[in-house]
């Protein structure tokens, strides 16, 4: 089943390749004009588009590009004439620190905050926590985010920077107060989703037959809500808990935007900018790529949870 | 855990009804005088246990009093909504959401369940008092194996049993299953229901119970695994000498299990004796009704359901609940609550007892129907073979269905009858051979049909949960039948409706209904309205009834009994309980691992079955037993045939 999946997964990348590639042909202009802009003489813009073989067919193109990702040459920045993966490559860690510490963060607040939830339901912090649950939901995350820098950095308490200045190829861990703020940020947007798939199917599990079977076998109740109840309730979890790690791939691009943060994210939008089209390639083919394996992940994880679906009688 | 007094509980000993000591009618008996004089020996000895819904709701049942022995069942009777599962559950001390035990004892070897604080009570939990669900495939936790399910109740134990290992293998031999390593690894959904009920019973006994409490433990099992099932609770119960409280609405499966029964409607108590004496001779009406809608094999006579339903807990009057439904009801009936009382040896709870008793309970003898038409076939089925994907699941079968007349297809699960039928409706696509339909043959799907041959076959389902779209109302699920499948007018099609509803004895109101506000017998009879608005020439019913009480199952029999014979319609019944099929149809087929085991008239076939098949259908079909006789020999008593998957 894994192995089928991967083989589509390869084909999904190639098909994401050509895509990627073609739609960064029919940008407007070509990166010769854009990199030479006012100041491009037709002879200097030839002799660039030469340079950067734009003046070759569409399918050598490709190839000249795809033949470059498989022996690590990814060509150089237009914009700063940097190898691509010199540039990219510290970015990618950081945003993939960003996703990985706030997806582990809110995974498990979600799931604890879930149970908690629907062991306790119709009580008091049920009820704390779907109205703080609903109000988070309806905000967009910049808006989280400055208020976050309003309370926390700037107008309230001034105890955590507001920008996450980086200098260029280091690496976010090593100043980690400067992941704090953005890594709030994007826990309080994902943990309500999780939690609430949580405790749906958390209160789903608690009234089921087989808890209250438990119960009446003596089960303590410890034992019901952990043995019983809780792998049953992950299950469906797990493909939430998947979705967020999608949702953070793209969801970087604005708190990193917002908080300056050196990521994947910040690099694109600069890409796009600036026609840099060998970087905007890259980065997109590892999105995909990323998005791939999250979701081969997240259904292995789920079919091992889930006995029903993995053993066929 | 807790000591065997073994000798106490004499089997075949019944367990006297309270106040046994009176004779006369005392309308005066308090429920505190009635328990002390029950016998001290009991194992069981339950008193005015009660049930509210929330603190100081009405109440769901109330009042409830009756005594087990060790080694014996008790059979709690009664309808869906009677009460009889929140009674089971509180006897392990347990109310469902929203509901509260607020007064009675629970005495358990002289110990009250419910006085117990919530430590000591799960600890007697699973351990002296154990549960059997309803319903194996819910009940069993779906992510944890078997084995680690019934371990589990050992270690919650610890102390039940000298070594967990052993006795989880002796359990799993004691009900017929092997305890290899394969067995217990597997998960739930990897056994058949039959085997599921096996572990939830293994579970049960595990820790030497001294009160087992089984939750209608075989519905939804066919009549074979049914049976073994119930020969294993049997067997079990009286080798440990467990008390076990048996809760059933089939009256049936109860006189072939319990030596005492107490019968509930509306959450009284209205019948407890012996089962001999309450089974043989009902004084109540309302066990006279249970037992006239018990279907009978052997009695040639038209079931009668009991109309109307019980009311619900807030909405039960001052009187006796069951006056409206009651054809001996009085004046007084309506206004005064009836108190046990005790008569010919059982405790009722009827203001009528003394007359009712001396009256004899009518019969109503079968009116043959007319003979089956002769001439062509109203449908003939010739080698017809079907499979789902690469499994076979039927091969080679014929038979026809002569005009006017209904066929019934008999055989256990996974013996192919629904796919039969499937096959003949055109649900399922995947066969070969000849299907003719009135001298025309049938299309394979029903997108090769037109709409003509879609009219004229109709299918009823199984399950009438189901087969209604919740997010119409009545009144529109038969319009759109009558939209798609006839080119009446709007008018004549809200007509046709409304004359159709009150062909199934359904009220006019029900059009604006959705299907969750009916009752599981109404909507069933929803479904069969449904069908007949098109005015089809063959309807196929099947297994309409295995999801009803067997009191809503004699009208929905009777019913389509009328119907058939009333409109001349061909039909195919189809059940696993052959039981039902003298009370409705003239000749029968019966089906067995997908091949044609025999058919003929459906007297040959109950009284001279020649097929093994049949004859062990027959042999397992619960019998209501009017006295207790020994059980006849039986052949296949120890070995456990594999139960087969539907």
């Amino acid at each position: 089943m894994v192995g089928r999946r991967l083989a589509a997964g390869v084909v999904t990348l190639f098909l994401v390749s050509v895509v990627v590639f073609l739609a960064t042909e029919v940008l407007p202009g070509n990166a010769a004009y854009a990199i030479l802009g006012h100041e491009g003489t037709p002879a200097r813009v030839r002799a660039l588009e030469v340079a950067l073989h734009l003046n070759r067919g569409l399918l050598d193109q490709y190839w000249i590009w795809i033949s470059g990702l498989f022996t690590g040459n990814l060509g150089h920045s237009l914009a700063n004439g940097l190898p691509v993966w010199g540039y990219v490559e510290p970015r990618i860690i950081n945003s993939a620190v960003l996703v990985f510490v706030t997806g582990v963060i809110g995974a498990f607040a979600g799931v604890a905050l879930g149970a908690v939830t629907a062991l306790r339901k119709d009580g008091w912090p049920d009820h704390v926590i779907s109205v703080v649950v609903l109000a988070i939901t309806s905000l967009p995350e910049f808006v989280v985010a400055i208020a976050l820098i309003i309370v926390l950095s700037t107008a309230v308490w001034h105890v955590l920077p507001a920008v996450s200045l980086l200098a260029p190829g280091t690496y976010a861990w090593s100043q980690p107060e400067l992941l704090v703020l953005p890594v709030a940020t994007l826990v309080i947007v994902i943990t309500p989703y999780i939690l609430r798939m949580m405790r749906a199917a958390m209160v789903e599990a608690l009234e089921s037959d087989y808890v209250e079977m438990a119960r009446l076998k003596g089960t303590p109740e410890w034992r019901v809500v952990l043995v019983h109840a809780l792998p049953n309730a992950i299950a469906p979890t797990i493909q939430v808990i998947g979705l967020t790690f999608l949702y953070l791939a793209g969801g970087v691009v604005i708190v990193e935007y917002v908080f300056n943060f050196p990521g994947i994210g910040q690099a694109l939008v600069n890409a796009v900018n600036g026609r840099d089209i060998p970087v905007i390639q890259f980065i997109v083919l590892a999105l995909a790529a990323f998005y791939l394996v999250v979701n081969i992940v997240t259904d292995v994880i789920a079919l091992l949870a889930t006995p029903r679906r993995r053993i066929v009688s | 855990m807790s000591e065997k007094p073994g000798g106490k509980g004499r089997p075949g000993a019944p367990p006297r009804p309270e106040a046994s000591g009176k004779h006369s009618v005392s309308q005066s008996a308090a429920p505190q005088a009635k328990t002390t004089t029950a016998q001290p020996e009991a194992r069981l000895k339950v008193a005015g246990l009660e049930v509210r819904l929330g603190r100081s709701g009405p109440d769901v049942v109330g009042d409830v009093s009756f005594a087990v022995q060790a080694g014996e069942v008790l059979g709690l009777v009664g309808e869906s909504g009677s009460g009889k599962t929140t009674v089971a559950l509180a006897l392990l001390g347990h109310a469902r959401r929203g509901l509260r035990i607020t007064a009675g004892q629970v005495l358990l070897d002289g110990t009250d369940l419910l006085a117990l604080n919530p430590r000591d009570l799960r600890a007697a939990r699973g351990a002296r008092v154990s549960y059997v669900p309803q319903d194996p495939s819910s009940a069993l936790n779906p992510a944890l194996r078997v084995g680690t399910q019934i371990r589990e109740v050992l270690q919650v134990h610890p102390g039940a049993a000298g070594n967990a290992g052993d006795r989880v293998a002796e359990v799993m031999q004691e009900v017929h299953l092997d305890p290899t390593p394969e067995m217990l690894r597997r998960y739930p959904h990897q056994l058949s229901g039959g085997q599921q009920q096996r572990i939830a019973l293994a579970m049960a006994f595990a820790c030497r119970p001294s009160l087992i409490v089984l939750d209608e433990p075989t519905t939804g099992l066919d009549v074979s695994t049914q049976r073994h099932v119930l020969d294993t609770v049997r067997s079990l119960c009286r080798s440990h000498a467990v008390a076990a409280v048996y809760v059933s609405h089939d009256l049936a499966v109860v006189s072939g299990l319990a030596s005492g029964v107490a019968v509930m409607y509306a959450g009284r108590v209205v019948e407890t004796g012996p089962a001999a004496r309450v089974l043989g001779e009902p004084v109540h009406p309302y066990t006279r009704g249970l037992i006239r809608a018990v279907p009978s094999p052997e009695r040639i006579e038209a079931l009668a359901g009991i109309d109307g339903q019980q009311p619900r807990p807030a909405r039960r009057g001052p009187g006796c609940s069951f006056a409206a439904r009651c054809g001996h009801a009085t004046g007084d009936c309506a206004t005064q609550a009836p108190e046990l009382v005790t008569v010919a040896d059982r405790a009722v709870r009827c203001l009528r007892a003394q007359d009712i008793q001396a009256s004899h309970p009518a019969r109503t003898p079968l009116v043959a129907g007319p003979p089956a038409g002769a001439g062509t076939p109203a449908l003939s089925v010739r080698e017809v073979t079907a499979s789902y994907g690469s499994t076979p699941v039927l091969s080679g079968i014929s038979l026809e269905v002569p005009p006017r007349s209904c066929v019934a297809i008999v055989g256990e699960s996974g013996s192919g009858k629904t796919t039969l039928a499937r096959c003949i409706a055109g649900l399922h696509g995947n066969w070969t051979g000849e299907i003719t339909f009135q001298g025309t043959p049938l299309a394979r799907g029903t997108r090769q049909r037109d709409k003509n041959a879609l009219r004229r076959v109709q299918y009823i389902f199984q399950n009438p949960y189901t087969s209604l779209n919740p997010r119409r109302t009545i009144g529109q699920i038969i319009d759109q039948q009558l939209g798609q499948l006839t080119g009446l007018s709007h008018a004549k099609r809200s007509a046709r409706a409304a004359s159709i509803l009150e062909d199934v004895s359904l009220d006019p109101d029900v059009l604006s209904c959705y299907p969750d506000q009916l009752s599981g017998g109404e909507r069933q009879r929803v479904a069969i309205a449904r069908a007949l608005a098109v005015q089809p020439d063959l309807l196929i019913c099947d297994e309409v009834t295995s999801s009803l009480d067997v009191s809503v199952q004699a009208i929905v029999v009777e019913l389509l009994r009328r119907i058939q014979q009333e409109r001349h319609l061909a039909m195919i019944f189809i059940t696993h309980n052959l039981a039902l099929v003298r009370a409705i149809a003239q000749s029968a087929v019966v089906l067995h691992h997908g091949t044609l085991a025999e058919s003929g008239p459906v007297e040959q076939i109950l009284e001279h079955p020649a097929h093994p098949c049949t004859q062990r259908l027959i042999a397992d079909m619960p019998r209501l037993r009017s006295s207790r006789t020994h059980r006849p020999p039986d052949p296949h008593d120890t070995p456990d045939r594999p139960d087969r998957r539907s």
